[in-house]
């Protein structure tokens, strides 16, 4: 059991939690996730850790609540206990030899990119964050954000924040402009598409963190398998992060489906 | 006086009730049965069926304890051997072991020695008798006290390695990497042929030796082999099992509605998606489902699909009834239960509409020339491709050691196809390090699995007791 140490409300349906794990804390690196279980009838869900700390020996999640499993954690308050936590899980991503990075993120994954802003932070690398939201009061850690990035854009879908439009408009006048060796995007599954699509013809390195559907999370499934590069890979263990050239998107988006019925099913029943 | 030449019957749940349960299919032998079939043990000096068993439980001492009416003393006989007989007498393939060479198989049939097994280990579990420390049996070194012994995996070899050394005296840690002990008595096998509950008990019996299980920790990830010496362990057992699920490679296999054996079988046993949605985890299943293979896996695969309320359930195998790997109680259940076995088919594409699965492309085949296994090989069949209509497929084909610890663990050794190197102590690469079970012969059975952690256990009591590593 892994008692919530703290609990807040990013934005609407944002939340984040906190919680004692020292074992995780010590061992994860940008990238990694964990698998956890709100209770014993619960699913195993992945998310990715968003922040941790090897002195407190805290690990920090930050989820958006979109089906029954996060709409039960968001209901969790401090002093709660969550029943099952295990990780850190699949690969860390690399972050030495790069001189300029570009990291989007789009809606809840900006959560997702925090750590790895954080993490070529600590590079040689210079940062420019772009972090996009359907509208203001969605907008999540800028602050954070901000202090960790040489440069931060933010774009808001109807106007109401920053830039007017999505992530990729910022993405496509910084590659016109500027020198980038790699480009990390994360977020829903037709934006990094679209970043990828953008960069494939410059040929500039791009990487996605995917979200596939796990069970296990250890490689003892398949659920979770993605095609990259014409062979199939399971997420949890070779990635989540993989080549955003070599990604097929399209059978992802598709896997992605897969359970959306009972999705909304479980949702009609009550959280209790 | 003449003993009965067939076996004592065991009775089952009826399949057209148990098709629609996840029940128990056998309900295990009554006192009465259990008195007439140990009855039929001819009490064989020569015992062949002890060396037939891989952990050599003695048999004919147990069953005349059970002749005796001394259940209890029948269990402790049996658990000088065997950590978890209620497991064994339910999944051990006897056929193929100890009543493969039971004196009384020869003219008649053999001895029902699995089910006697069962009948000892759950009147003992329902009475929940406390365990008797038999001072004969179990030898406990003063040596062993205090020094600490990692053992990685809670499946049947680590659980039997973990028991082992507590015995001797050690202090045992079991990690873990999921968040229930078992392996794959957990997530593999279903509730309908080993109840979950059995399991729990078990476990808890060898919690019960001093054993402490630590869920939820993956090693090579959350700590690693490295961390563990250096936090005061003296010697490590892994038994990480064989659990990455292979793939045909054919075209369509990452289509909705294809799922390996073990994602399935996960979904519905681990995480109960058979209740769902009182537990939350879903699993779909179609109205036609195909199951590729033949093993106990496909078997369970088949007759849960079935279970949940599947119409049509198809076993696809490319080879021939006689080889089918599986255990023959398990297919003269599937077959009861109304699984179309459809051999000598070789699955050759899977076709989707929409993302989904919704056929499967299908090479009849006949039996050739024997193969370097001696099996004669399954060849194709010219212009005999046939297309079977259905939404689920379940590819049951056999799984790889899970790659997770030894990919992430500096100087372990590992063979082409992933199991670990061990020498003829069990013992690996690197030293104090021992492994066992699937994770190194590849899916195999419990019982070898439980075999590898009991040699195991004696062989790391040796290198920590006898052979001078004491107390350095
Ligand atoms: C569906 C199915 C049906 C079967 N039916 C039968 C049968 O009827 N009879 C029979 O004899 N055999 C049967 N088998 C085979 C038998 O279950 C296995 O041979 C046996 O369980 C192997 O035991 P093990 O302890 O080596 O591994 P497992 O049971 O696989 O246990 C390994 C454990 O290690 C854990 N683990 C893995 N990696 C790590 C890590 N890095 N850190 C921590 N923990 C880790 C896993 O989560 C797992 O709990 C069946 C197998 C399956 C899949
Ligand atoms: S989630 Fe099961 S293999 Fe990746």
């Amino acid at each position: 059991m892994y008692e919530i140490l703290a609990k807040e409300e990013l934005a609407p349906t944002i939340k984040k939690i906190t919680v004692k794990a020292p074992l995780i804390a010590e061992k994860t690196r940008p990238g990694n996730f964990i698998i956890l279980r709100v209770n014993e009838k619960g699913e195993r869900i992945p998310l990715t850790v968003a922040d941790y700390d090897k002195e407190t020996g805290q690990v920090a999640i930050i989820f958006q609540e979109v089906g029954y499993s996060t709409k039960l954690l968001g209901s969790l308050d401090k002093g709660d206990h969550i029943h099952d936590l295990v990780g850190p899980l699949g690969h860390h991503l690399e972050m030495e030899g790069y001189k300029k990075v570009v990291l989007l993120g789009g809606g809840s994954g900006t959560a997702l990119l925090y750590p790895k802003v954080k993490g070529f932070a600590e590079s040689d690398a210079e940062v420019i964050t772009i972090t996009g939201a359907r509208t203001k009061n969605l907008v999540i850690l800028e602050e954070e954000l901000r202090k960790k990035s040489d440069r931060l854009y933010i774009s808001t879908d109807d106007g109401s924040y920053g830039h007017h439009g999505f992530v990729t408009d910022v993405l496509k006048d910084i590659l016109e402009n500027e020198e980038v060796d790699l480009v990390v995007a994360i977020g829903p599954v037709p934006m990094m598409r679209a970043v990828a699509n953008m960069t494939e013809p410059e040929g500039i390195e791009t990487i996605v963190s995917l979200n596939s559907i796990m069970v296990d999370g250890t490689g003892m499934c398949g659920a979770c398998r993605v095609t990259i590069g014409g062979e199939t890979k399971f997420t949890c263990v070779d990635g989540p992060a993989f080549d955003a050239h070599q990604v097929d998107f399209e059978e992802l988006m598709n896997r992605l489906t897969f359970y959306q019925n009972e999705e909304n099913m479980a949702e009609e029943m009550e959280v209790d | 006086m003449a003993k009965n030449p067939n076996k004592t019957p065991m009775r089952n749940q009826k399949p057209e009730e148990r098709i629609h349960n996840f029940n128990e299919v056998p309900y295990g032998y009554s006192e009465e049965e259990a008195l007439v079939e140990a009855e039929r043990c001819l009490q064989c000096k020569h015992q062949p069926c002890v060396k037939g068993c891989p952990v050599e439980v003695p048999i004919p001492e147990f069953i005349d304890a059970v002749l005796a009416g001394d259940v209890e003393k029948a269990d402790r006989i049996i658990k000088s051997k065997n950590n978890l007989p209620a497991v064994c007498g339910r999944v051990c393939p006897q056929e193929e072991q100890c009543e493969e060479v039971c004196v009384m198989g020869i003219k008649n049939e053999p001895v029902a020695i699995g089910r006697l097994e069962r009948y000892v280990a759950d009147y003992n579990l329902e009475r929940e008798c406390e365990p008797v420390e038999d001072k004969d049996m179990v030898t406990t070194y003063p040596e062993a006290k205090g020094r600490k012994v990692a053992v990685v995996g809670a499946g049947p070899a680590g659980l039997t390695a973990a028991a082992d050394l507590a015995k001797y005296g050690f202090d045992v840690t079991i990690f873990e990497a999921l968040h229930e002990t078992g392996g794959v008595l957990r997530y593999g096998i279903p509730e309908f042929r080993l109840p979950k509950n059995i399991v729990d008990k078990e476990v808890n019996a060898i919690r019960e030796l001093g054993v402490d299980i630590k869920l939820n920790t993956v090693v090579g990830k959350t700590i690693t082999v490295d961390e563990l010496f250096a936090d005061g362990f003296e010697a490590m057992f892994i038994g990480t099992g064989a659990g990455l699920p292979r793939f045909l490679n054919i075209p369509g296999e990452n289509l909705n509605g294809v799922y390996s054996a073990n994602e399935f079988l996960t979904r519905v046993n681990l995480m109960k998606a058979y209740k769902y949605p009182e537990y939350k985890t879903p699993v779909i299943i179609s109205d036609k489902v195909a199951v590729v293979g033949a093993g106990n896996v496909a078997m369970d695969a088949a007759r849960t699909a079935k279970r949940l309320g599947a119409e049509e359930v198809y076993i696809v195998y490319r080879r021939a009834e006689e080889q089918m790997p599986a255990r023959d109680e398990e297919i003269e259940h599937a077959k009861e239960e109304g699984i179309i076995f459809k051999l000598l088919n070789n699955p050759i594409a899977i076709h989707g509409k929409d993302g989904r699965v919704a056929s499967m492309e299908v090479q009849e085949m006949e039996l050739g020339e024997k193969d370097d296994s001696g099996r004669r090989r399954p060849v194709p069949i010219e212009g005999s491709k046939w297309e079977l209509e259905l939404g689920t497929v379940i590819i049951a084909i056999g799984q790889s050691p899970n790659p997770l610890l030894t990919r992430n663990t500096k100087n372990l050794k590992t063979e082409f196809w992933g199991g670990i190197t061990v020498d003829d102590n069990l013992q690996t690469s690197r030293e104090g390090v021992y492994a066992g079970g699937d994770v190194v012969t590849g899916a195999a059975t419990v019982i070898k699995a439980m075999g590898a952690g009991k040699d195991a256990a004696a062989n790391i009591k040796d290198y920590l007791i006898s052979e001078g590593k004491k107390n350095e």
